[in-house]
């Protein structure tokens, strides 16, 4: 087999050596600069920098916080789907419209709003905060802003999958006597189990390597409210290069991780559509 | 993100007999309904609504000449120009990549095809702080080329150089991923007829291939263009941060909220707010004409 099928098309040279050429000076080249220079660390001392207390401090909080936003992702996404697929209200296209704002908006102006918004006197945090409950600078403030710019991903997963509910078989099984409990756990949720976990992992993977939102609300305070990437300026900042590129390659693997499992669960979900087309 | 990020809203898709249907239309369902629909606006209010409109409340907390005039600041001009700039170079760089991808990709089948896709994803699973690191570890003073680039007397890190690349490889994929899947589904006969019928290559583009795609090129252009402007991480790891010099919007907007300028940062974030909710409506423009991507 050859390397293309030929096509009486022109233009696959120039476009496919632009793509390679530029792909690679761009995003490869510099990503292998990346892993060489961690690979030129000693390995005990990779280990060091990658498992010091502060670095596992930092992992905590990123990972701890971002799998919470995902998963307050996935339970408002889906009620925010549900409501986008289901409903019909006043104002229904505007809100469909707005959940694409966390995409487009620059993550230091979500930053700078939310802890404004959350902080002692703001709109809402004034009210949070004689019930004892602060959001701004602690990690419940980390968790609010991942929460907020990885939203779109779990609500626009979701919300195909929703469509594709038949609800001719809701309205039989709710005609047989189950109850609409019942339904909603046999019919719906397996449905869009599979959007449901590519919601959460996209979540996920966009919280966890989140920076300018975060530094804003977060305290930054070293074990308690440092996420990882900004323990990776913090070294770049000392010039500590090899230290950076050690906890970026961490980071790295754990973004290949989260690719690999986003692939599979779509192939899943694809195999789950075909079976259930027959 | 592997093709995975579904961006496009929905047609709408009320089946006109839901409140016909048996058993439907009972009490639990309108309880359901409206507790669906008063938690789904208490999330957005809380979360999204009260914040976009913080910006706008603290940028004009002071009056709106105050407002005005916050952005006189020579500082704060000079960071919109760079901000300007360094779009008006990465945009189209990313553009004719995304053509070129798209080209080559749609038009085209070879081996190893979901592995190309899957690497120009790649910037978008990529923390935007490894996304400037790359470029610290490559021409920063300690970095693989900083001897070099030293002695020569070249500037990248911390300069106007190192903002576009941190910026071009943030906003690769953009174009390129709303192109891909539309001209995909666009299929290949048109241009087969034209290069059958004699026209060359280039007038094929752009007579027959342009014409079809120019809306989802222009919000892949547009969206490109928004986080171009916005990004912070990436650029803020490569610029230095220098006052008047290598600070873009969003680093200017961090420098004023930590001197506690309220008025000064919310006044640049309601620009760039103002740039988003363009970006939004463009977007919905462009569904409106028919296309709808992923």
């Amino acid at each position: 087999m050859s390397f293309r099928k030929p096509s009486v098309l022109p233009g696959f040279g120039l476009t496919f050596g632009f793509t390679t050429f530029f792909l690679s000076a761009i995003v490869l080249l510099p990503l292998a600069a990346l892993v060489l220079a961690a690979a030129s660390m000693h390995w005990s001392e990779f280990v060091q920098v990658v498992t010091s207390p502060r670095a596992l401090g930092s992992y905590r909080l990123s990972f701890g916080a971002s799998l919470l936003a995902a998963t307050i992702n996935v339970v408002f996404g889906f009620i925010l789907a549900w409501t986008l697929v289901r409903y019909e209200f006043p104002g229904r296209k505007l809100i469909d419209a707005l959940i694409d704002m966390p995409f487009a908006l620059p993550t230091a102006v979500s930053g700078i709003a939310l802890t404004t918004v959350f902080a002692q006197h703001g709109w809402i945090g004034r009210y949070l905060e004689p019930l004892g409950i602060k959001v701004a600078y602690t990690w419940l403030g980390v968790t609010l802003a991942l929460t907020l710019i990885s939203m779109p991903f779990a609500v626009r997963s979701l919300q195909p999958a929703l469509l594709e509910v038949q609800r001719e078989l809701e309205d039989a099984a709710e005609t047989l006597g189950a109850n609409r409990f019942y339904a909603f756990r046999r019919i719906i949720l397996p449905t869009v189990l599979p959007a449901l976990l590519t919601g959460f992992t996209l979540s996920f993977a966009r919280a966890v390597g989140e920076y300018g939102s975060v530094i804003f609300i977060a305290g930054n305070l070293p074990m308690k409210t440092e996420i990882t990437p900004l323990l990776i300026v913090i070294h770049l900042e000392q010039f500590d290069y090899r230290g950076a590129a050690a906890l970026g390659v961490v980071m790295l693997l754990i973004s290949f991780a989260v690719l690999l499992t986003i692939n599979l669960l779509q192939a899943w979900g694809r195999r789950r559509h075909v079976q259930a087309a027959h | 993100m592997a093709g995975a990020l579904p961006t496009t809203a929905l047609p709408g898709v009320l089946p006109a007999d839901a409140a016909r249907r048996p058993g439907h239309n009972t009490w639990v369902s309108a309880i359901v309904r409206w507790l669906f629909i008063a938690v789904s606006l208490a999330f957005l209010a809380a979360l999204l609504i009260a914040p976009l409109a913080t910006v706008f409340a603290m940028a004009l907390a002071r009056g709106f000449e105050v407002y005005l005039t916050s952005f006189a600041d020579p500082d704060t001009l000079a960071a919109i120009r760079l901000t300007l700039i360094n779009a008006a170079v990465v945009v189209p760089v990313n553009t004719v990549f995304g053509l070129a991808a798209a080209w080559a990709i749609a038009k085209f089948e070879f081996r190893g095809k979901s592995v190309l896709i899957t690497l120009i994803d790649l910037p978008l699973a990529i923390s935007p702080v490894i996304s400037g690191m790359v470029f610290v570890l490559l021409f920063g003073l300690h970095g693989w080329f900083g001897v070099w680039l030293q002695e020569h007397d070249i500037s990248i890190i911390f300069a106007l150089p190192g903002i576009m690349l941190a910026t071009m490889f943030v906003t690769f994929p953009y174009v390129a991923r709303e192109l891909i899947p539309l001209m995909q589904q666009l299929g290949n006969d048109e241009e087969e007829a034209a290069i059958t019928l004699g026209a060359g290559g280039w007038m094929t583009f752009f007579r027959v291939t342009l014409p079809k795609i120019r809306w989802g090129l222009l919000y892949g252009v547009i969206l490109c263009n928004a986080r171009a402007m916005g990004e912070f991480g990436a650029v803020s790891v490569v610029s230095g941060h220098i006052r008047g010099l290598t600070n873009t919007m969003p680093l200017h907007i961090e420098i004023l909220y930590n001197e506690y300028n309220f008025v000064g940062a919310f006044a640049v974030a309601s620009l760039l707010t103002m740039l988003a909710g363009l970006t939004l409506v463009v977007k919905n423009l462009v569904e409106r004409t028919g296309y709808r991507g992923r």
